[in-house]
């Protein structure tokens, strides 16, 4: 069943177009990554389906529903659907781990503490940080500031989870447990659109690859096919290049 | 010289000179207090509307920048003296204490503005981004996650400042309002020691400021949002 479909979607930073009529579909469960150079609309494209960034032009439409992004009633409806975690973790500074997880849930929500807090908990036990719910996200590595991100994500109850290249301020002894955590989601059935550098990683849990240029999705295929035996030009380019070293 | 000041002290602080000059040292802290207090809340005020993350509206952020820069820029006796004409163009009959605390208030106002805007700006707009992105809603936001954050660079630049406009409540004595300075004016001419008057007034206002820079302190350590850490 089809979880997000995306058609002939623009968007653009005040007078520069950082979308072009980008066209893609996600099946429910599936796995998506996104990869190719830096600017070419990746990290965009995911900031306009959470509606940080509204669209110039083209359509969403999540579980069978079209979204206005105009419409404040319904960019809610859709962050109910979908939630992201960011490259610099965004954790709430002022606030715990514990916190960071359970304000959207409370707050937003207004679910009773008691049952968010103790969800909570399992969520970060889940990401392995049972032990630093009681600490402040200074207090703790990149690594684990990413996961505490990851379990806030989750905690929103998404059907859709964006990743934005959440590896790529890591040091890379911290990489793998990030990784390892997006594996296990990834067990799960979690329908992921993952932004990332990580190749050997996007072609280990990725279903389908989507290569992004100058806004524009050039290729598309399972990794197989983008990896080793790129259709596009500008896509075995890429590859040839990253693939280098 | 000395000795004609000391022998001056009894007299000075008689029972009717100190009930005068404690409702001098009043009239100063009340002026302060209410236009500090009324000033900080509108330019708090004006900083969230000229916030894009909380309010889109274009009017309302030009109208909040136009007046931050305005009245930012006006020594305060002109403003004292506009505020006089103003309500007298308006024939509101008010008091010269009104006039004072009305222009303490415009002041502080346009500053704290400033003050809070830059206290907003400092904290990364990474973390309005994760709000939003949780449909945690701009107030919201601004006053669990970006709020908590942002006093410890508020707060000092706006202490500094009250006790700048605690001082230029005495530029208030010029239309005539009963406060410290003007109660100094009156006793020298009375004819006791000009330094025994100002000297007064000195410690008087002294005691004001360092009040409030206590206060500042307590306040800064109370927002601090890492208070309740274990070390």
């Amino acid at each position: 069943m089809t979880q997000l479909v995306i058609e002939r979607l623009s968007a653009s930073y005040g007078p520069a177009p950082v979308l072009v009529d980008v066209d893609l579909e996600v099946r429910r469960g599936e796995i998506v990554s996104l990869i190719g150079p830096s600017g070419s609309g990746k990290s965009t494209l995911l900031r306009v389906l959470v509606g940080l960034l509204v669209p110039a032009a083209g359509s969403v439409t999540v579980a069978g529903r079209p979204i206005d992004y105009r419409s404040r009633r319904e960019l809610k409806a859709v962050r109910d659907r979908i939630a992201i975690v960011f490259q610099q973790y965004n954790l709430f500074q002022n606030m715990t781990a514990l916190r960071n997880v359970t304000i959207a849930p409370t707050v937003v929500k207004r679910r009773p503490t008691a049952a968010v807090t103790s969800e909570a908990e399992a969520l970060l036990a889940k990401v392995g940080l049972a032990d630093k719910i009681k600490s402040y996200p200074d207090q703790l590595s990149g690594g684990q500031q990413q996961r505490v991100a990851i379990a806030r994500a989750l905690a929103l109850k998404p059907e859709v989870l964006l990743l934005d290249e959440v590896t790529s301020a890591l040091d890379p002894e911290l990489v793998g447990e990030v990784l390892d955590t997006i594996r296990l989601l990834a067990g799960e059935g979690m329908t992921m659109l993952i932004v990332s550098h990580e190749m050997g990683f996007v072609r280990e849990v990725a279903d389908r690859v989507v290569f992004m240029a100058d806004g524009r999705i050039v290729e598309v295929g399972p990794p197989e096919q983008i990896f080793d035996e790129p259709k596009a030009q500008r896509t075995r380019e890429f590859v040839s290049r990253i693939l280098r070293h | 010289m000395m000795s004609g000041i000391i022998a001056e002290i009894p007299e000075f602080f008689s029972y009717y000179n100190v009930i005068f000059l404690g409702k001098a040292f009043l009239y100063t802290t009340a002026m302060s207090f209410v236009g500090c207090t009324v000033g900080f809340a509108a330019g708090f005020g004006l900083a969230v509307m000229r916030h894009e993350r909380i309010f889109r509206s274009f009017v309302l952020r030009w109208l909040a920048i136009i007046y931050t820069e305005i009245f930012r820029r006006i020594p305060f006796l002109v403003k004292l003296m506009c505020v006089f004409f103003a309500f007298q163009l308006l024939g509101a009959d008010v008091s010269m204490f009104t006039v004072a605390v009305t222009t303490v208030a415009l002041s502080a106002a346009a500053f704290a503005s400033e003050n809070v805007r830059a206290g907003l700006e400092s904290v990364h707009h990474n973390q309005w981004d994760a709000a939003e992105a949780m449909n945690l809603g701009g107030l919201t936001a601004l006053r669990r996650v970006v709020l908590p954050q942002a006093w410890r660079v508020i707060i000092p630049p706006s202490m500094t400042y009250s006790v700048g406009l605690v001082k230029s409540t005495s530029i208030a004595s010029q239309i005539g309002v009963l406060e410290l300075t003007y109660a100094a004016k009156v006793m020298t001419n009375k004819g006791f020691s000009a330094f025994l008057c100002y000297g007064t007034i000195l410690v008087l206002y002294f005691v004001l400021c360092f009040s409030l820079n206590r206060f500042a302190a307590w306040l800064e350590e109370r927002l601090d949002p890492t208070r309740h850490r274990a070390a």
